[in-house]
């Protein structure tokens, strides 16, 4: 697994305090891992400061899954 | 009670009467403030009064990139930010039917739409922080009306819906928001008034005076304290019974 996945995982684990386990690459952050809409806004700010990237919001629409934010961020973090 | 230590404030429209009111008061509980307005010399004069814990960072919120920029300018000079004030606020006044675009719009960008960008730029911070109160300053007028202030009156009634609205998204967040609604306050607009006007104004006043900013600010005070921490989406009316809701 990349650094970049370790590291998104890490955050939506301890943002959404769930079981690693749980926070598979197809995980919906919704549907599978109870975050809220609000949640889903926090995690995107902080996946910004993590890898101090900007997401901008029709990125972060597309962001629905673990797997989509690892696949941005590996393209778009530096 | 009500101790504002070690938090960081920003107040427009400072340097009118209800807001230099405001920012005496959070300063006096120990808040440190950003002092903003579009009149440097009237900032200035305020922090020079109240010496210490102020910044001034002058803003034309009648101008969608300076208020982009207010939130992140009293950001960086606070360290971060707890409480916004949206005090700023202006009339033109005009007969429904005289009324132009311009007068509409006017009242609207400043009153409305730079709370509400002001606002999103601050609950960011606040989110991360996981502490924030948000104080919209209202009007009685956006509850009851009033001729000649249809597009006040509409500014200050939509005030109270983004409220709720901001207040229902952000209250796990431990962010409060709410309105104060002040009635007929002092300022050189009231001391312009004539005998028989102010006594016409008195008789639909049960307090029988006119407020001051500091009445104003005494809830503004209250609702940005901890203690507040369970009052969310709230319009508190402030204007000595005037009208009750
Ligand atoms: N006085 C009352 O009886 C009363 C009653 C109900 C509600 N209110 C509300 O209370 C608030 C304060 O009113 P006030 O009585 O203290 O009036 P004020 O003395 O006229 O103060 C208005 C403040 O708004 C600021 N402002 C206006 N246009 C601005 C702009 N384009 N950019 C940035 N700042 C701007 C002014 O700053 P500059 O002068 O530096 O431009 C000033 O500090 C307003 O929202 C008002 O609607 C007042």
């Amino acid at each position: 697994m990349s650094d970049i996945a370790e590291r998104v995982k890490k955050i939506v684990v301890e943002h959404l305090g769930v079981d690693a386990e749980k926070v598979t690459e197809n995980a919906n952050f919704i549907d599978d891992l109870g975050a809220d809409s609000l949640d889903t806004v926090e995690l995107v700010m902080a996946f910004e400061e993590e890898f101090n990237v900007e997401i901008p919001d029709d990125a972060a629409e597309t962001i629905v899954t673990v797997g989509d934010a690892i696949k941005f961020l590996e393209k778009n973090a530096a | 009670m009500f101790d504002l230590s070690g938090r960081k404030a920003l107040v427009t429209g400072a340097s009118g009467g209800i807001g230099g009111a405001i920012a005496r008061a959070l300063r006096a509980q120990g808040a440190e403030v950003v002092l903003s307005g579009t009149r440097r010399e009237a900032l200035e004069a305020l922090a020079a009064e109240l010496g210490g814990g102020v910044h001034v960072v002058p803003a034309d919120l009648s101008s969608a990139d300076s208020v982009e920029a207010l939130v992140p300018a009293a950001e960086a000079a606070l360290g971060g930010l707890d409480v916004l004030v949206n005090n700023a606020g202006v009339t033109r006044d005009n007969l429904f039917l005289r009324m132009k675009d311009e007068e509409w719009n006017d009242v609207i960008a400043v009153n409305l739409t730079a709370s509400f960008r002001l606002s999103r730029a601050a609950v960011k911070g606040m989110m991360r922080r996981r502490f924030g109160r948000i104080v919209n300053i209202g009007s009685v007028v956006g509850s009851t009306g009033n001729p000649g202030q249809g597009n006040y009156a509409a500014s200050k009634a939509g005030l109270i819906g983004m409220t709720k609205a901001l207040a229902a998204e952000v209250a796990s967040r431990q962010i409060t928001v709410n309105c104060v609604a002040p009635g007929f306050i002092t300022s050189p607009m009231t001391d312009a008034l004539n005998e028989k006007q102010r006594e016409a104004i008195l008789a639909n006043v049960p307090a029988g005076r006119l407020g001051g900013g500091d009445d104003v600010a005494a809830a503004v005070v209250y609702l940005a304290s901890s203690e507040a921490a369970y009052v969310t989406g709230q319009t508190l009316h402030v204007n000595g019974g005037m009208a009750m809701f």
